[in-house]
């Protein structure tokens, strides 16, 4: 199991041709308290860089892109039903899983410690 | 996701930046300053705090101005002053405050301000964004009259909460017996101040008017008892809307007019059609009419049925096919002691009686939104 970020602060778990998709606590720190999460249907196709799930804090909606391109394979309802997950674990409230479509777009991700240069 | 990162030069400071510093403050630029949208806490815990215990706010950006009458006769800078408000300043009482609009030839508002009665002047304290044209539509038209001066090196702050009265009376046992909208001046440790129990969060509390280079020192002692947070301009906003007050530049502004405001409560009877000096304020044949026909729209509450805040912009229709919007929402958020969703919008007549279900655009979808009586939260003025 490989854990990769983007720069856009996801980041992604890869198992075989799975990728389970969340935010970093880095996003969840900038974003604060979230208050509701909107999250693609289970079969939708998603092409890399499309806009997938809202996160919304009191203040404000910020999308969340899909890293990668693939079939949404599944959805964690649980983050729906209590979106504070997202702040005391980041790392653990997944959003969903997609079947890579195109493990080449792995590629262009970064390790734990690019990603950690990245914030610094 | 985006996250962004402002950028701060050429924004202004308060004289509380540092202290907002070091007190962890995320900064963001607001009406040119760079102001606390929040602190470590958060702005949903920092929401929360204040309606639990006490949130003192940084509102030092704000515009505070004197009004100082050349006659020495304060009536004749209260009768100046209503030539451009529809608001009774002449029988303002001493140290008592008023909530007050600048309004246009059209109907619309230049901005929403607080006007207290100073004694020997009328004390102004106006929106941050506004405070320059507010300045000159000032000297325009009261220089005649009236000595204009804007208070550059004075700091503002609220002190809000059920606490708040208890907290600021251990400093000054005065302000205890503050009525909601008295505004007298009060020594503060021995700071020269202008206290007055008024707010923008809907709870009891204070906002106090403080020379510059003290206002730190009079902060630091009040966040010394632990049930003191500072709080950011984020959470200003969430209370303000739990609250159902008006944002200026939200809300309300140049095209919108008092009635559809629904702000008409703040017009007193002496100014409008049959009072004694009924009219003579910008837009008066706009407003005066609207207040006794009615107008075309007006300012709602609105309460999303499900989980997703519906935010400033989000259309409103009539049903879920419907192709024209017949309203639109001007503020909008999770409201973290509601416990869900609340927003504002303006709504055609027909459309705005409470319990009315109309529908958000959100995402392409349409959210069913049930109008809503306002404020969201009782407020806990203490009158």
């Amino acid at each position: 199991m490989t854990t990769l970020y983007t720069d856009d602060h996801e980041w992604l778990r890869i198992e075989g041709d799975t990728a389970t998709i969340g935010i970093t606590d880095y996003a969840q720190s900038q974003l604060g308290d979230v208050v509701f999460i909107e999250l693609p249907k289970v079969g939708r196709q998603l092409k890399k860089g499309e806009a997938a799930a809202v996160v919304e804090s009191v203040k404000a909606a910020s999308d969340v892109y899909a890293p990668i391109g693939g079939e949404v394979i599944e959805v964690n309802d649980a983050v729906v039903a209590d979106p504070a997950q997202i702040n005391s674990d980041s790392m653990s409230a997944w959003f969903f899983k997609l079947k890579i479509a195109d493990q080449g777009e792995l590629a262009g991700l970064m390790d734990e410690a690019a990603y950690q240069a990245h914030i610094a | 996701m985006t996250v962004c990162t402002p950028i701060a030069s050429s924004l202004k400071q308060t004289p509380l930046h540092a202290l907002h510093a070091a007190h962890g403050a995320k900064f963001m630029p607001f009406a040119g300053y760079d102001m606390p949208i929040n602190y470590g806490p958060g702005v949903l815990k920092e929401h929360l705090h204040t309606r639990a215990a006490a949130g003192l706010f940084d509102v030092s950006h704000m515009g505070q101005i004197v009004l100082r009458p050349k006659s020495g006769n304060l009536a004749d800078a209260a009768r100046a002053l209503e030539a451009l408000m529809p608001q009774d300043i002449l029988s303002l009482e001493p140290s008592r405050q008023r909530y007050a609009l600048f309004t246009n030839d059209q109907g619309g508002i230049r901005d929403d301000l607080m006007v207290a009665n100073g004694g020997d002047h009328l004390f102004l304290i106006v929106n941050a964004a506004c405070k320059d044209a507010d300045e000159a539509h000032l000297r325009a038209h009261l220089s005649g009259t009236c000595i204009i001066e804007p208070l550059t090196d004075r700091g503002l702050i609220a002190l809000q909460g059920p606490r708040a009265a208890e907290i600021l009376a251990a400093l000054c046992p005065e302000a205890a017996s503050l009525r909601f909208m008295d505004a007298v001046p009060l020594s503060i440790m021995g700071i020269a101040c202008v206290v007055s129990r008024s707010g923008y969060t809907g709870e009891d509390g204070f906002e106090i008017s403080v020379p510059a280079r003290e206002v730190a020192a009079l902060a630091t002692t009040l966040l010394a008892n632990p049930d003191v947070w500072l709080i950011g301009l984020g959470a200003r906003d969430s209370l303000r809307l739990e609250a159902g007050l008006c944002l200026y530049g939200n809300d309300i502004d140049a095209t919108t007019t008092p009635i559809e405001a629904g702000l008409g409560w703040s017009i007193q009877k002496v100014r409008r059609d049959g009072g004694a000096r009924a009219g003579g304020f910008p837009g008066a044949d706009v407003i005066l009419p609207q207040l006794a026909n009615g107008a075309v729209r007006r300012r709602v509450g609105l309460r999303p049925e499900g989980r997703a805040p519906v935010r400033e912009g989000a259309k409103l229709f009539a049903d879920e096919q419907a192709s024209a919007p017949i309203g639109l929402v001007t503020s909008g958020g999770f409201g973290p002691s509601v416990g869900a969703p609340v927003a504002m919008g303006y709504l055609p007549p027909a459309h705005a009686a409470t319990g009315s279900l109309v529908f958000a655009e959100v995402r392409n979808q349409r959210l069913p939104v049930r109008v809503s009586a306002t404020p969201f939260v009782p407020h806990s003025y203490k009158r």
